[in-house]
């Protein structure tokens, strides 16, 4: 288990030195430069900026000198807010963002796995009919069209809950339902399909021969198994909700490391684009990592199986 | 000897888009304590729902016992709730499945899998129920029972995985035990070890078996009493030794004459022509009529009664009526010498 998470994140870094190399030479064919008002800047003011940043070295200079202090942890400084540390910059706006994901991936899978489990055991009742309605609704409408529709309906016209901002624990719910929706929906759908696939295998059966109650039957046996091939999703969810938050964040005012990294863009503010990229990065392949890992949790056959390389 | 399980006029019926299936269309069968009865017949002859019948596993929504009874020890199984039906299934009677890779769950350890249904029925503790899971294993040959316990189902062969459904289904000391076709998916040699198994446990514990199978050389190694099923009915049934040497039904005829025999070299397989009837429209007459060889018009516009020929044997032909013309067994049907 430890060689298989020492090789896994061995393949991490990797994985990281090339996304942060493409997204280098990207941003570099960005057009504009990264200050304000450049054109009232005397030549020399220029000139003198492009030194302080390395700027004026040949592009492949500034990509080892910045590969250099990435190697040691130094994100470098924003070139918009006063020269503030990246880490700084990430580490102050993570908190609202990470809350905010985390809140609707626990949110969404419960409340879809708990979809997905009612609709296939109740299979062709209105029940399961309902669900399916309400998953290809939150497969297909976009979370931003979801996220104006709650804005007008509960915070504008019933005064429910607050249309944005980030201030109080009553500010999370209609940001956080927005981003569930898609996780509800696509959890809620693959449930219900893994489970009735489960309870048409022949140990459904053994089971139900034992003369161990039908809710033991579902729990014990039924649930444990159709989790596999669900866990499979989490990855890709997990691709939705980070970049569902950059949006999401736009919608509710949310200060969170998502429309940190949406500015920065606009304003060429390169340190900032890199250390967001790569903080991106890093937490969509630990999320990855951790669904493998999961996997091994919840099947033994692929926890021998690895314990055996 | 005592009977315990008395299946009186079973009919099941499923209900598909195309209509209503009548899968088991009057079926009697009696087992008595300690017996072992064999019910054999082609896929689709209705032996696999009639012993879902009785454990109560057919699916609620889609299928229906439509009449008849199940009497085990005098209750009728057939009218009880589902919640007495889970004290009966696993104590009681138990089953043993078709396919070992596929009947166990794959993410429980096979110890637990075999201490579920001692601690629902038999009230034990985890240690008491894990050290009799302990001694299950060892009951059905597997090494190292100690260890294995704590495995997952993946870690053990076809063989040892049958085993393991064995232990399980024999965890409460059942007095009913439901095999259908437990060494169908498993190859020869280990088919053979099954087998002894079984005819083994059931000297040691005494429980009952109905073995439903398709393969005539199990029966015989294993079984008292034959029932032969065909399109959902019994068409002949009497001990192994009546139905093997004395076959009186022209499908009994037909299966002991497709039996691949080691002497027979050189002659081509024997195969019944024809297919079994559409039970969608179950036919009016005899079930066999369209593919039996010596089919008469009565054959196909009246069902026959079972016509008895002696206490134990039964055979349901109109070939068996006063009135019907003599007509031997094929060559290929006699089972040679005398056992």
């Amino acid at each position: 288990m430890v060689r298989f998470i020492g090789k896994r994140i061995f393949y991490m870094l990797i994985t990281l030195l090339v996304i942060a190399s493409f997204t280098f030479f990207l941003m570099k064919l960005l057009p504009g430069t990264p200050f304000n008002n450049e054109e009232k800047l005397t030549a020399e003011q220029k000139t003198m900026l492009y030194q302080k940043y390395g700027l004026d070295k040949p592009v492949p200079v500034q990509y080892l000198n910045y590969l250099g202090k990435l190697a040691k942890g130094d994100f470098g400084v924003s070139f918009q807010q006063d020269n503030r540390s990246v880490t700084t910059i990430i580490t102050e706006r993570i908190g609202p963002s990470a809350v905010l994901g985390i809140e609707a991936t626990i949110v969404g899978t419960i409340i879809g796995l708990f979809m997905g489990i009612i609709a296939a055991l109740r299979s062709n009742t209105w029940i399961d009919y309902w669900t399916s309605i309400v998953a290809v609704l939150g497969i297909s409408i976009p979370s931003f069209v979801f996220a104006g529709a709650l804005q007008y309906f509960v915070g504008v016209k019933l005064r429910w809950l607050p249309v944005a901002q980030w201030e109080g624990p009553e500010y999370h719910v209609l940001p956080t339902l927005s981003l569930a929706v898609f996780v509800v929906a696509t959890v809620a759908r693959f449930m219900r399909t893994e489970m009735l696939e489960v309870l048409g295998q022949d140990y459904i059966t053994t089971a139900k021969s034992k003369g161990i109650a039908n809710s033991v039957v579902v729990m014990k046996h039924t649930v444990r198994n159709a989790l596999i091939p669900v866990v499979t999703i989490l990855g890709p969810l997990a691709v939705n909700l980070i970049t569902g938050t950059l949006i999401i964040e736009q919608i509710f005012a949310v200060p969170g490391l998502g429309s940190q990294f949406v500015s920065s863009i606009q304003q060429n503010d390169f340190p900032v684009i890199m250390g967001t990229t790569i903080f991106y990065s890093t937490a969509f392949i630990i999320v990855i990592l951790i669904v493998d890992i999961l996997y091994g949790v919840i099947d033994p056959r692929i926890r021998v199986a690895g314990g055996k390389e | 000897m005592k009977r315990i399980l008395d299946v009186k006029n079973l009919n099941v019926s499923f209900h598909t888009f195309a209509g209503e299936v009548k899968a088991v269309r009057g079926v009697n069968i009696h087992l008595d304590k300690g017996e072992s009865l064999a019910v054999v017949g082609e896929s689709g002859s209705g032996k696999s729902v009639t012993s879902k019948a009785i454990m109560r596993l057919l699916p609620e929504k889609t299928s229906e016992i439509k009449e008849g009874q199940i009497l085990f020890e005098g209750k009728d199984l057939a009218r009880l709730s589902n919640r007495e039906m889970e004290k009966i299934r696993g104590s009681e009677i138990s089953m043993i499945f078709q396919d070992p890779m596929t009947s166990l769950n794959p993410t429980m350890t096979i110890g637990k899998q075999i201490m579920e249904g001692l601690r629902k029925h038999q009230n034990l503790s985890k240690q008491e129920a894990k050290e009799r899971a302990i001694n299950l294993l060892k009951l059905v040959n597997i090494p190292n029972p100690e260890l294995r316990v704590n495995e997952y189902p993946h870690q053990f062969s076809g063989g040892m995985r049958q085993r393991v459904v064995i232990a399980i289904a024999l965890a409460c000391n059942p007095k009913v035990l439901i095999a259908d076709e437990p060494t169908t998916a498993l190859d020869v040699t280990i088919q053979a070890q099954i087998l002894d198994l079984m005819r083994d446990l059931q000297e040691k514990t005494g429980t009952a078996i109905i073995l439903i199978t398709h393969d005539l050389g199990v029966v015989a190694n294993l079984s008292q009493r034959v029932a032969v099923m065909y399109g959902g009915t019994i068409v002949e049934t009497g001990t192994t030794d009546e139905v093997f040497y004395n076959p009186k039904h022209p499908y009994t005829w037909g299966l002991l004459a497709s039996m691949p025999k080691l002497d027979a070299k050189d002659k081509e397989l024997l195969a019944i022509p024809g297919t079994p009837p559409n039970l969608l429209k179950p036919p009016v007459g005899c079930p066999f009529a369209a593919r039996c060889p010596h089919a008469m018009q009565v054959c196909t516009d009246h069902m026959p009664d079972a016509t008895e020929l002696s206490s134990t044997h039964q055979a349901a032909c109109w070939l068996l009526d006063e009135r019907a013309p003599k007509v031997e067994p094929p060559e290929a049907a006699v089972v040679g010498g005398a056992r």
